[in-house]
This record gives C-alpha cells, structure tokens and sequence, in this order.
C-alpha cells in the first residue's frame, strides 16, 4: 500500500506540472461528468431502450443523408485520381502546412456563401489547424503570453477554458450577463471586465466571443459587433470571434459575421480581428478536424501557418473537402436544407417543452436550446442546480449540461443538444422531459393544493402551475439576490 | 560623438511612439522600418536611460551607451531612403537585418515592451515565428519552388535536396491509392458506419482501428522481434505536434531537454516554440563519426545542473537527422543507465522501414529493445515517424508509443489539439491491413534504399568528398569544408549560397542543424530518382572546379 503510493508519487514526479494539474478540467466538471454517465449507460432504440440520451453533445447529424449522396455521386473527391496525383507531388513538401490552394479558395467560397455573400474572404489569409480546437489555441498562442487575457462573456463553451488556456496559460476573464436582457452583451458590462483586470493587473490581449453563441444559440446583431470592435480599438486589444456555429443559423434574420460589421466600419483597424471556423458544425464533419482561421493580421497569418505544422489537415482530406465546398449547388442545396432541419428540430423542442411551461431561450441558431429550468430548483444555487442536474441525468435520462459548466451565473439554465440524434430520439428525449417536469408539478401542486386545503379539478391545477415559471422568470428576486 | 547622444536618448523612444501613432491609421505600405527599430530602441532604453538618470552627471557611464546610440541613430537613417553611410558597429546589431525581413505590418506591435496607443501587441510567439523567415531552410526552398528541377522539362532547375521528405515509394503508395482508396471509404458505408464513423464524436488519440494497424505494422517491420501493444499508443497529426505532445507532459517552461547536436532543424520549433522547454544541444563530433557519446551528455546535464536549470529528458533521432547514424548498442546500455541514475525520460524519434541500410549488428532500432525485461520501461518513449517511413509525408500521422501509462493519458488529453482527419486513419488502416502490398513496400523500399545511399556513397568518394557512412535514413551527410573559404559558419553559408546559385543544389548547412564544425552538409536523396543522383553529382563537381579555378 505505502509502496503504491510512493510509485505514484514518483510517478507524478516524473510528468510535467501542466499534464498532471488537470486543466483539462475534465475532473470537475459535471459537463464531463455527464458524458461519462452517458458513455456508462448509452441510449439505443432497441438495445438500451432505458438509457441515457446524449444531448451534451454538440453535433449536427441531421443532413448526413445529404453528404452521403454527394460522396456517392462523387467518388473522386475522395481519392487521388488523375488531378489528384499532381496534387499528391505537390504537396509532398515542407510547405504544405500552406495548405492546398483549392481548398483554401474553396473554403473561403464557403465562408463567403455561410455569410450570405456579405464579404470576401482572400484565400491566403486561410490558416488550417486541426479543428477549431486546435484553431483556438493556436490563436491563443499567438496573440497571448502566459499570464494575459482574454474577456469572454458568460455562459461559454466549458472546453475553452482547455483549449484556450491549458497549454497557452493563457486566461479568460468573464463578462457577466444575465437573462434579464437574454444574455446580451452589454457595453457596461464589458467595461467593468476590463476594469476588474486592470485593477487586478492582469493584462488584457482581447476578446473572445462566440456567435452564433454556445450555449445560447442567440447570434449578435451587427450594432453590438460594431461596439465591440469599437470598444477593442479604443483599447488596443484583439477581437476574436468563433464563428463555427455560423452555418446553423436557422432563424428568420440572417446571419451577421464580425467580418461584415468589420467591412462596415473602415476606421476600425482589421489588424485586431481574427475569425475561427470550422467544418465540424456546419457540415457536420467533427471527424475531419478541419478548423480555419482567418485573421486580418499578417503577422497571426504567418505564425499561425506555422503553427499549423502541430495540427496538420492530410492533403487527402483537403482534397475531400475542397472538392466538397467547390461543388456551388451542392452547399446551397445542403445550407438551405441544413438551415430548414434544424428549424424543424428546435421547433420540436422549443414547442414541446413550452406545453409543460418550460421556456427556452429565443434562438436562432447553433445546435442547441438553453432551457430554463429556473422554476424546478429547490433553491437557487449551484448546489440546487447540480441537484437537479442529478437527477436529469440519473433517473430522466439525459444527458444534458447545467449551466454552472458554462460559468453561468444563474443557476437553473441547462443546455440540451437537439442535433445529434434521429427524429424518434427527439421525440423520446422531448417526451421524457416532459413526463419529469409534469410529474415535479404534480408534486408541487398537491403540496400547494395539500397546504391550503384547496380542491380544484386537476386539469386546471396543472394548467395554471405550468405557466408559473414562465410568469416567474425574468424577474426572480432569487435571482438576483445571487448576482 | 559625444555631442549628441543626449538629445537623443529622448528623442528615439519618443520618435518611435509618436510615429506608430502617425502609422497605424494607414493600412499598410507606409508602415516605415523606423517601427522595427524604434521598438528594439524601447527595449534599450529602459536599462540606458538608467544609467544616465541615475547617476546624474556621471559622464563615463554614460559615454559608452550614448556612443551606442548614435550608431543605432545612424542604422536607422541608413534604413530611410536619403540616408547618410550605414555601418553599424553596434554590437548587437548583428540580428537587425534579420529582424527587418519580417512582415511590415508586425514590427511594431511585438517588439515594443508596454501596449499603450501602439497596436495590441501578439504574442512572443508570434514574434519569434517570423524572425526564422530568412533561414537558408526557407530561402532555398523559395527559389525551388520558383524553378523547380525536372529531368526533361526543366534540367537547369534548382534540385531540392534540403527537405527530409522520403518520396521513395511515392510511386508504389499512389499506385496503391489509386486502387483502393475509394474502396475503403465504401466499406465504412456498408458496415453501418454512416460517414466511416466520421459523424460521432471522436477518439481523439487516433482511431483503435488504426492504432492496431499500426502495431500490427512496426510489429512486421521489425520482423517479429518486437510486439507492439496498441494500447500504448496515441496518434497524432504529424510527428511535429507528437514530439511537443511529449514535450508539454514532461517538462515544465524553463526546464531542459538534451539533445545531441547536429540535429534536426525542426527540432526547435517542436520542441521549444510552444512549450517553452529549453533545448541544450550537446555536441557531437567529426572525430568520433558524431556518435552519440553519454560523457558530453553528462558534461550538458552537469552544466544545467549548475545553472539551476532542471533537465527532464534526453531526446533524439534513431536514426540520427541528419547524419544517418544508428545508435550503438553499447551507447543506448549506457544511456539508459544514465537516465535510470539521474531520473530522468528518453525519448528517441525513430524511423523503422528506412532505418537500415546494411545489416549492423553493433547498431539497433531502439524500438527492439521496448521489450526487454531488464530496464525501467517508464521512462522511454519513442515517436514513431510514420507517415515518413510509409513515403506518406502529407497524410501526416505521427506514434507516441510509450509504456508509461500517466504519459499516455495526458497525451491521449493533448491529443485533442492534433488529432488526424477519419478520412486519412481510415485508409491508413486500409492500408496496412493490406499485407501482400505491405510486403511488397517493404522488399522495394529497402531495396531502393540501399541502392540510392550506395550511388551517393560512391558519387561522393569519386569527387573525394568525405561523407558519414550512415547505417540508416534517407540522408547523407557530407563533409564540405576544405573547400570553404573561411573555416567558419560564414564560410559555410558563402559555400551554400554557391552551390544554391551556381550548381542550383539546395542542401541544408550544418549550422540550421546546430553543426558546431563549419562545412558540413545534409542532402536528403530519397526525393530523388536514380538518374537524378548523376546530375547532382556533376553539378557539385563542377561547383567545386569553379571554386578551385578562383
């Protein structure tokens, strides 16, 4: 037993400090936790009928049928034939972390089409890296030295605090919003993170935001882009935007990227804004790991392409993908139907969840819903929110994330993926968040009918208590009193 | 001299801000060198100016620094288009022009130590990513790219010999390609896989599929002698992104990885850039074949010691970038005793298919030894450069195979940042399931191997030129210095410029390997066919004529 010990320890003695201090943070994180309860107990229609049904998990599986078809239709794309042989000596050299030029025009066409043919993209400002992962921290590399940082509002992407910051050392400083204005950026809000770091003396390199947002699925309207481009130069700092939900804008109004609000102000300087896509949402290719940056910077341009030697995209899959992006009727044909899906799947589950009086936020975009679960807490803390996390996971079924993942500051938001599973597993999913949050207002009714000795018919019990959330909402005390 | 200095010990730090302010409106063309300079003088002037503020009047302390200035002034007019005569004796001066070749649009923003109205700065990263822009490596390699050689289209082009790349069975691997690829995309189909499995989320560490290929692979490679556990293993993007994988799980910024010099230009960058590990380059030399010896290790790891700085690991190339060696059996005992005594990791980066050139029994893949009994096997780790040894070099797969499982674990987690495209694991795995055609690579390939090291051998010794007797690799290392000018890295690189302009030959000079004796060379033959190696040959000959003639 004590030898044991002493081999670990000796053990962790030999690792570095960065690969034994967890900044992975997948430890203590129930976003994480949740994905292993999954992996435990995995949903199948037939075999694991009881299971857990992953909605932790961003993807977008719902045009596959169509990307299936292209491939069918286009067996040279995916191997090196006649043209792909000349490429095949091409890029058999030391400079290919350049990338294919195809592929580089093809993706910024896509880029450009993704935008609503708002802006043009130049090609050679393309960076390749192996994901948007990889995509991250290569712009955290380059734009931060260990110890600076960057100002993210909250709720965001758990995973950032790994990809942005665990080998860079890099940090993210939150921007605080709340629901009372749908967690919008506010220009006050900004300027009090920015003045916390300063006052801590920690230096800030830029901004990092996400639109369309995970978790929120919200975009941002083009004024807010511009105040914040304009809040970056007055202070110098960069303004990165993820822009890897881009393609899943399902809404009515279309989709506003930095680049068009940075084309709509010329005196902002483009040496400060860099945008990160990928092909992993758009189109659904997680396992491609093709994640673009762009930058208006040349100098974040040239050492990022180096950069990119550390997560390199095989010519064989630029190939694939430069042929797949190149093909116009293709892309619009997918983007509309894409777009067309994805409004049906939130409308199953924004419409399904609003019957039993949960709301979700208004979005309009990503892969995802952020539901209110406010109403349901018995006390609104993290611990309360974590309780009923617990539950979701272990007895309803799912896998969803709890705010607290995301930094939220309110308790009682969770976010449910809708995109990564078929029709009847959406119904399913929608059916067992419904039977839950019907049976807790059951419960809560017969104590409410029980303490006040009323007797009413039961239809009309369940009916009134299902708007109560939604009437409590915006304007909780509790929820302030927290913030 | 001394007149001046004191106005402009104010006026240059002062200048350059004010300039920037001036600039940064504009979008680009007239953001003037005087940035690239005003930002090194910020960094000067911090220390100068307290040396004259706080000594007051103390004239001699400030003679030398104002003296310095007045040349650094005179640099930088000499930059301006009317300019007065240039010469700059500043001492470190020396890495000025270098700094004035990157990108005009950086220069300001990260050499200057404070952001205030200037251009948010990058990172340090950035800044020293685009000072390496006017390596020889990349110099030559543009005037390649510019005029490439071609045997019958273009027989005056430049011939690329600087690049590591190992094309040799480029031709078998296409062919091959060609045959089946689209095969093993359709299969995922029909096995219920949707897009090959490419949909779900990932197993960023690399596909088991693969990782069992793989194993299965090395496993042939070495005929038997090993077997590899694909449980052990984390794939990567590249061997570049699994040499800093290792790196970041085994030491910490500021401490140290010895590595035997000359060594693989690129080493650097993967080891360093990111991580900021240091590299302590432990010479080897001419006299002793630059064999590894563990007494200069030893000499490095005490130096270290005595500085304060922590060494964490040894690391290599089996065998040996650039000069072919394979490490000697004697050697690798020793080091591992070393490493076992001093608690410290052995990494070597090993290449198995085109490691050996002639059967050697004093010389070994270190991989053979992974399954002895009697070493701590928790502190190896090899990086297996497989797409290289496959003639792969742009599908991009790079092994960490080590049996410490921690290390695996948090190279499974950094994974995540370098994982490789489904689509390419997915032919891989096709691939080298394909035993007949694996055979088939591996007879030819060994073959082509021994028959190209052999023509240069003999091109060389016919021009009576020295070069390493390599065991292993596709390179050779070639012994150039008594034709040099000057026995010196200056030499060095004159005699590279020649044979880059007149021969049109680009190889890589010792000193981008950290060669500490001048004149050494590294030509890389396996982008080569066998008619080229002629060519070379009499291009280099005639080079060496000229030279002789002058």
């Amino acid at each position: 037993m004590a030898s044991g010990f002493q081999d670990e320890a000796a053990e962790h003695h030999l690792l570095s400090e960065m690969a034994s201090n967890g900044g992975h943070g997948e430890n203590n994180s129930l976003y994480f936790d949740g994905w292993k309860a999954y992996d435990r107990d995995p949903y199948h229609p037939t075999l694991n009928p009881h299971g857990i049904i992953q909605m932790g998990l961003a993807e977008n599986q719902l045009c596959h049928d169509l990307m299936e078809e292209w491939i069918r239709n286009n067996p040279e794309a995916s191997i090196c034939t006649e043209e792909g042989v000349s490429c095949f000596k091409a890029v058999a050299n030391f400079q290919d972390y350049h990338g294919l030029p195809f592929f580089r025009e093809a993706v910024a066409k896509f880029m450009e089409k993704v935008r609503g043919g708002q802006v043009r993209f130049d090609p050679d400002r393309i960076v390749m890296s192996g994901g948007a992962t990889g995509a991250q921290e290569t712009l955290a590399f380059c734009l931060a030295d260990p110890g600076d940082a960057f100002l993210i509002p909250v709720p965001y992407y758990p995973a950032f605090d790994r990809d942005f910051c665990w080998r860079t050392r890099a940090r993210l400083l939150p921007i605080h919003c709340s629901s009372s204005n749908n967690f919008m950026i506010t220009a006050s809000a900004l300027e009090s993170a920015y003045q916390n770091a300063q006052k801590s003396n920690i230096r800030v390199k830029g901004i990092l935001i996400v639109n369309p947002s995970n978790p929120l699925g919200t975009t941002i309207d083009k004024h807010s882009l511009q105040s914040l481009l304009r809040f970056a130069n007055h202070r110098r700092i960069h303004l990165v935007c993820d822009e890897i939900f881009g393609g899943t804008v399902f809404g009515s109004t279309r989709f506003t990227s930095l680049s068009e609000a940075l084309e709509a102000d010329p005196s902002a300087d483009r040496r400060l804004v860099h945008v990160v896509c990928s092909l992993s949402k758009d189109l659904g290719l997680p396992g491609f790991r093709v994640g673009v940056i762009y930058s208006y910077n040349d100098a974040v341009v040239a050492c990022a392409r180096k950069m990119s030697s550390f997560g390199m995209v095989s010519s064989q899959t630029q190939h694939f993908v430069g042929r797949m992006l190149a093909d116009d009727d293709f892309t619009s044909k997918y983007l509309a139907e894409n777009a067309r899906r994805l409004r049906e799947r939130h409308a199953v589950f924004a419409g399904g969840l609003r019957r039993v009086g949960i709301r979700c936020l208004e979005g309009n975009g990503g892969l995802f819903c952020w539901m209110d679960l406010r109403g349901l807490l018995k006390e609104a803390t993290a611990e309360g929110e974590a309780d009923l996390w617990r539950v979701i996971v272990g007895e309803v079924k799912l896998n969803v994330s709890p705010g607290s993942a995301f930094h939220c500051d309110e308790p009682g938001w969770f976010r449910i993926c809708f995109a990564n599973m078929d029709d009847e597993t959406a119904e399913r999913a929608v059916r067992r968040i419904r039977m839950f949050v019907e049976k807790k207002q059951m419960k809560k009714t017969m104590r409410w009918v029980d303490g006040l000795r009323l007797s009413l018919p039961r239809r009309f019990d369940l009916e009134d208590v299902a708007l109560t959330p939604r009437l409590l909402s915006p304007q909780s005390p509790l929820v302030h009193a927290t913030t | 001299m001394s007149p001046s200095p004191s106005p402009s010990l104010s006026r240059i730090p002062f200048g350059a801000g004010g300039d920037d302010r001036e600039v940064h409106d504009d979008t680009s063309s007239s953001r003037s060198d005087l940035g690239v300079g005003g930002g090194t003088a910020m960094r000067l002037v911090v220390p100068l100016q307290g040396v004259v503020q706080g000594r007051g009047g103390l004239v001699l302390g400030s003679v030398i620094p104002c003296a310095l200035f007045y040349f650094f002034q005179l640099y930088l007019r000499r930059k301006k288009p009317s300019s007065s005569p240039p010469t700059s004796p500043f001492p470190s001066s020396g890495d000025l022009p270098s700094l004035s070749v990157i990108p005009r649009t950086t220069s300001r923003s990260f050499f200057s130590p404070r952001s205030g109205s200037l251009p948010a700065p990058v990172s340090s990263h950035t800044a020293a990513a685009n000072k390496s822009d006017a390596c020889p490596l990349s110099a030559g390699h543009r005037r390649f790219v510019d005029d490439p050689y071609h045997p019958t289209s273009n027989p005056d082009g430049v011939i690329q010999l600087g690049l590591g790349n190992n094309q040799l069975l480029l031709d078998l691997v296409r062919d091959w390609l060609e045959r089946n690829v689209n095969a093993s995309l359709l299969k995922g189909r029909n096995e219920d896989m949707g897009l090959g499995g490419m949909e779900t989320y990932l197993q960023y560490d690399g596909l088991m599929d693969l990782k069992i290929a793989v194993a299965d692979f090395m496993g042939q490679v070495l005929q038997g002698s090993v077997s590899f556990s694909p449980s052990q293993m984390v794939l990567t993007a590249g061997a570049a992104s699994a040499i800093e994988t290792l790196c970041f799980c085994l030491a910490d910024p500021g401490q140290a990885i010895l590595v035997p010099s000359p060594y693989d230009s690129e080493y650097e960058m993967n080891i360093k850039w990111r991580t900021s590990v240091d590299v302590i380059a432990v010479p080897c030399r001419s006299t002793d074949s630059f064999n590894i010896s563990v007494a200069a290790i030893e000499r490095a790891y005490n130096q270290a010691k005595k500085r304060g700085v922590k060494v964490r690991a040894i690391l290599f190339s089996n065998p040996s970038n650039p000069v072919g060696n394979l490490l000697k059996r004697e050697t690798l005992y020793d080091l591992l005793e070393f490493i076992t005594e001093k608690n410290i990791h052995l990494i070597f980066d090993e290449l198995l298919v085109g490691s050996v050139h002639e059967e050697n029994n004093t010389c070994m893949n270190i991989a053979k030894i992974l399954d002895a009994e009697d070493f701590d096997k928790s502190r190896v780790h090899m990086i297996y450069r497989l797409s290289e040894d496959l003639s792969l070099p742009h599908i991009h797969v790079g092994v960490i195979y080590s049996l410490n499982d921690s290390i695996l674990a948090s190279a499974a987690k950094f994974a995540r940042f370098s994982s490789i495209s489904v689509l390419s694991q997915r032919v891989l795995v096709t691939m080298l399931s394909d035993k007949r055609f694996i055979l088939e690579f591996l007879h030819l390939s060994r073959a082509r191997l021994i028959n190209m090291h052999r023509l240069f051998a003999r091109g060389f010794k016919d021009l009576n030129i020295d070069c390493v007797n390599g065991d292993g690799g596709f390179r050779c290392w070639v012994d150039l210095s008594k034709f040099l000018r000057s026995y010196s890295v200056k030499g060095e690189l004159e005699m590279w410029e020649k044979l880059l302009d007149s021969a049109k030959v680009n190889m890589m000079p010792g000193s981008s390997c950290r060669c500490i004796e001048p004149g050494w060379f590294r030509l890389c033959f396996a982008a080569l066919s066998e008619n080229d190696v002629d060519v070379v040959m009499g291009r280099i000959r005639r080079a060496i004529d000229e030279g002789h003639k002058i």
